[in-house]
């Protein structure tokens, strides 16, 4: 990469530097501030937003959020645990419905029912896990599918959440509309902040590099002492519950379940498509897939069909021709880091 | 003698690594040359230049006249330059036969063929429907010089045919080379065993971390001589 | 409905799972690539069956010998489609990291979609067979079959031996087996990868076609229906064990049964009987029912 680079330089300076080991970059700073007046503006929205298009846009946004924190998750789990999964749409769909029989069953407040629809999402990813774990590469991809029809099917059959045609979300009749909207909206913006914050601790972390020895070598990795798998287990619980907490937020502000929208692999098909276009493996991927998304969604989503032939179509070029995503091209290109996850040797 | 094989400063790279610095090598038709070195000088990796699996640029390998340096391997075999891989490489799914028949693919024409192939390792016509790594370490090594020998080379390069075998089994595959020799193929071996490699060679070749230390001929060449050029010292 | 029944009627199933999954298994066996628009390179058959039929109309033979005619004339085109998409597209996506190959072919599996969307709309179609997806033969027992699916059943089967001879015996099979142990060697003997690679999936479309037409003949297909023809692919695939054709069989076969049962038992449980069975097995017998062991 830039090593070369790096060295020739460094042998033109004097001797006098020790060696030190960089983790953060110029950009990454002026990112962090940026991040910080952007969350500012989005906490206040209700302040200051139009009363007229407030609401819509909260919406939009609790939409986005749940894009983006199922994409992140995806994007943890494929490029830094090495599991490429179709399936994760499982735990985006037991996290809505369990979110939603604990509000509408058992009288527990909605918005506390979405921390617990993640949990419950984590937890049936253990017993889920020693089940896909049977499989590796492309057919543990195409194995973690099945299971996601599963519960689709299974929950299809189960008439006290509305079967096939699904059920609604009663528990927060009674709440004022626009009380409603900015509640869902800070907690999707308090979801957004947290995946971000913990995967880039969790990533910067011993863990974080224990899981990119894995990725890059698995025996090696094994032989250096680290608990292959234990590790895997944890990104893919850790995936489960970003993914249940995505699915709980988004039926929250959606008010209607349906397994067919809760289980649908689409979920899963724009996560793909947000990473890949983004730059798997990288942190900010993701953000800039979910923009990228979001704007293409803008734009283009009236012509239907032809504007998911064109996503698809998208998705292949991409990874055609550009192996690392859109921001990994760029970050090769400009050198730019903003989640600077990486390690350099400065000598 | 006519210059079958000619490089001139070969060069090779892992990614960012250097492996060779700049080989001259040269040999003959019908001649036998032993490569030797200790491991990581590069020995495999001058193999691996000459068959194509690593690149090189075009002038810096002639061979029979023409520069192939970076060509392709399947071209290079075409050309007529076979490889008996380091640690044998038999296609697992493949029964000996059909080992054997893949080294055909090229279609180069010559003399060698199955029923010389099995006549030369009676052995292998035994087993000739069994899986190819059902068989002894010996008895794989065979079936992968019969495979190279299948696509009628006129260089036949051998990589570390000794590796993992006993010395009697090396003995009787190190005596199979004369005759495979005896119609003008050149041949090429890389091999550990220095005693062995001087025994079987008209000329040596000395690597040392990724440079040629020494050569000359095998007859010649002292003890001591290659001992300071193997270790570098 | 009596066990004797629903074990043929799930091993007649079974079968065009088979001709599903054929394709698959060779894929994943030559070039480890899991090719997850199976299911809608089958549905896009059946549709350029119903278009071509449309198309060809007043040329083809009156009758029930029309779609038999229009199949044979999908085959070489099918074969021709898989060599180019391997050749210029899939050939790319191959090697170490499986996420590249997975994403396009997922990606085309959302074009096809699409596409077939806007030119046919989301209508469930079929292939105008003239009684003979009604037709019946009598079998001893008492027993009675439909035509159509014994003839299904029994194409299955000899593209099975075909492929198995294919890859047991053929020069042609001994390059897919040599380039699958080890491409580095294979290229060492004169082989081009790419092309090899290009035949094999050009070979794999040809029981695609042959699944799509039958399945059109046999049911309604719609545009939307590949990934569920996928995931029975896998299944079979995977349950019957890697590394061999007849495995695949076996798989669909035990899919196909154990799809039957679970719809007798219930209509709305069919599917998810099968999808229980398959990770049972995977719990209890991860590497199948009749795998090819490979170091």
């Amino acid at each position: 990469m830039n090593a070369s680079a790096a060295h020739a330089s460094s042998r033109e300076r004097d001797g006098s530097d020790l060696a030190r080991v960089e983790r953060s970059t110029r950009t990454s700073h002026a990112a962090l501030v940026t991040g910080l007046v952007l969350v500012a503006l989005a906490a206040t929205l209700p302040a200051w937003a139009p009363a007229e298009v407030a609401s819509s846009w909260m919406r939009e946004l609790v939409e986005i959020a749940c894009y983006f924190i199922f994409a992140m998750m995806w994007n943890l789990l494929a490029g830094y645990g090495g599991m490429v999964s179709i399936g994760q749409q499982a735990f985006f769909g037991i996290g809505g419905y369990v979110m939603l029989a604990l509000g509408n069953f058992a009288g527990v407040n909605a918005f506390v029912a979405v921390p617990l629809g993640a949990l419950a999402a984590a937890a049936v990813a253990v017993p889920v896990s020693f089940i896909a774990f049977r499989l590796a590469g492309g057919y543990f991809a195409i194995g973690t599918w099945v299971i996601a029809d599963v519960f689709r099917l299974s929950v299809a059959n189960f008439s006290a959440v509305g079967g096939g045609s699904g059920t609604s979300l009663t528990a927060l009749r009674g709440i004022e509309k626009a009380t409603r909207e900015t509640a869902t909206f800070w907690m999707a913006l308090a979801c957004v902040i947290a995946s971000i914050a913990f995967v880039y601790l969790f990533l910067r972390s011993k863990n974080g590099l224990a899981l990119l020895a894995i990725r890059d070598n698995e025996v090696a990795a094994e032989s250096q002492g680290i608990d292959v798998r234990g590790m895997k287990l944890a990104v893919y619980v850790v995936a489960a519950f970003g993914c249940g907490l995505a699915g709980a937020l988004y039926f929250v502000g959606n008010l209607r379940i349906s397994p067919d929208a809760a289980f649908s692999v689409n979920w899963t098909a724009f996560a793909i498509f947000m990473v890949v276009i983004g730059g798997i493996g990288r942190i900010e991927g993701p953000i800039v897939g979910v923009l990228i998304f979001w704007a293409l969604n803008k734009l283009f989503s009236d012509y239907g069909t032809w504007y998911l032939l064109g996503l698809g179509g998208l998705a292949i070029v991409v990874t055609i021709f550009f192996k690392q995503g859109l921001w990994g091209w760029a970050q090769q290109r400009f050198g730019w880091s903003v989640f600077s996850t990486q390690r350099r040797l400065r000598l | 003698m006519t210059r079958l094989l000619e490089t001139t400063g070969l060069v090779a790279f892992y990614g960012d690594a250097q492996a060779l610095f700049g080989i001259d090598f040269e040999l003959s038709a019908g001649e036998i040359v032993a490569v030797i070195g200790a491991n990581g000088a590069g020995k495999s990796t001058f193999m691996k230049s000459l068959t194509g699996l690593v690149k090189s640029e075009r002038e810096q390998i002639h061979f029979g006249g023409a520069a192939i340096g970076g060509l392709p391997p399947a071209e290079i075999v075409r050309r007529g330059i076979a490889l008996v891989p380091e640690g044998r490489r038999l296609f697992a799914s493949l029964s000996v036969e059909e080992n054997l028949k893949m080294g055909a693919t090229a279609k180069r024409r010559g003399p060698w063929h199955l029923e010389r192939i099995y006549r030369l390792f009676p052995i292998l016509a035994d087993k000739r429907a069994e899986p190819a790594t059902a068989l002894s370490g010996g008895q794989q090594q065979m079936v992968a010089i019969g495979r190279a020998l299948m696509s009628n080379p006129s260089l036949l390069l051998c990589d570390e045919l000794s590796l993992g075998l006993a010395p009697i089994v090396i003995k009787e595959i190190y005596d199979a080379l004369p005759a495979i020799c005896a119609e003008g193929m050149s041949i090429a071996v890389v091999e550990q065993d220095v005693s062995m490699a001087r025994q079987v060679s008209h000329r040596v070749y000395c690597f040392q971390e990724g440079r040629v230390s020494l050569h000359g001929q095998s007859a010649e060449l002292t003890r001591e001589q290659i001992s300071l050029a193997y270790f570098g010292i | 409905m009596s066990l004797l029944e629903i074990l043929l009627q799930g091993l007649l199933l079974g079968g065009l799972y088979a001709l599903f999954a054929l394709g698959q298994s060779l894929l994943f066996g030559v070039m480890r690539l899991t090719n997850t628009a199976q299911g809608d390179f089958i549905v896009l058959a059946a549709f350029a069956a119903i278009a071509g039929l449309a198309a060809l109309g007043p040329l083809l033979p009156a009758g029930r010998a029309a779609p038999f005619v229009v199949g044979a004339l999908l085959l070489p085109i099918s074969f021709g489609f898989g060599y180019a998409l391997q050749r210029w597209v899939l050939n790319g996506t191959l090697g170490r990291d499986p996420l590249p190959s997975l994403v396009v072919t997922f990606g085309l599996s959302i074009v096809i979609q699409n596409l077939l969307l806007e030119v046919f709309s989301a209508d469930p179609r079929s292939i105008e067979t003239e009684g003979l997806n009604t037709a019946s033969v009598a079998l001893p027992g008492g027993l009675a079959a439909g035509v159509l699916p014994v003839g299904i059943f029994a194409v299955a089967v000899a593209a099975t031996a075909v492929l198995q001879w294919l890859f047991a015996r053929t020069a042609v099979g001994r390059s897919f087996r040599a380039v699958s142990d080890d491409k580095e060697i294979a290229e060492l003997m004169g082989l081009d990868a790419r092309k090899v690679y290009a035949l094999a999936t050009a070979i794999a479309f040809v029981p695609i076609a042959v699944a799509g037409v039958l399945q059109a003949m046999r049911t309604t297909v719609s545009p939307a229906d590949g990934p569920v023809l996928l995931l029975f692919a896998f299944e079979a695939v995977i349950m019957g064990g890697m590394g061999s054709f007849w495995g695949t069989l076996a798989g669909a076969l035990l899919l196909g049964v154990t799809q039957q049962i679970g719809f007798r038992l219930d209509p709305g449980w069919g599917i998810w009987f099968g999808h229980i069975v398959f990770l049972a097995l995977l719990v209890v017998r991860p590497q199948g029912l009749f795998p090819k062991t490979r170091s």
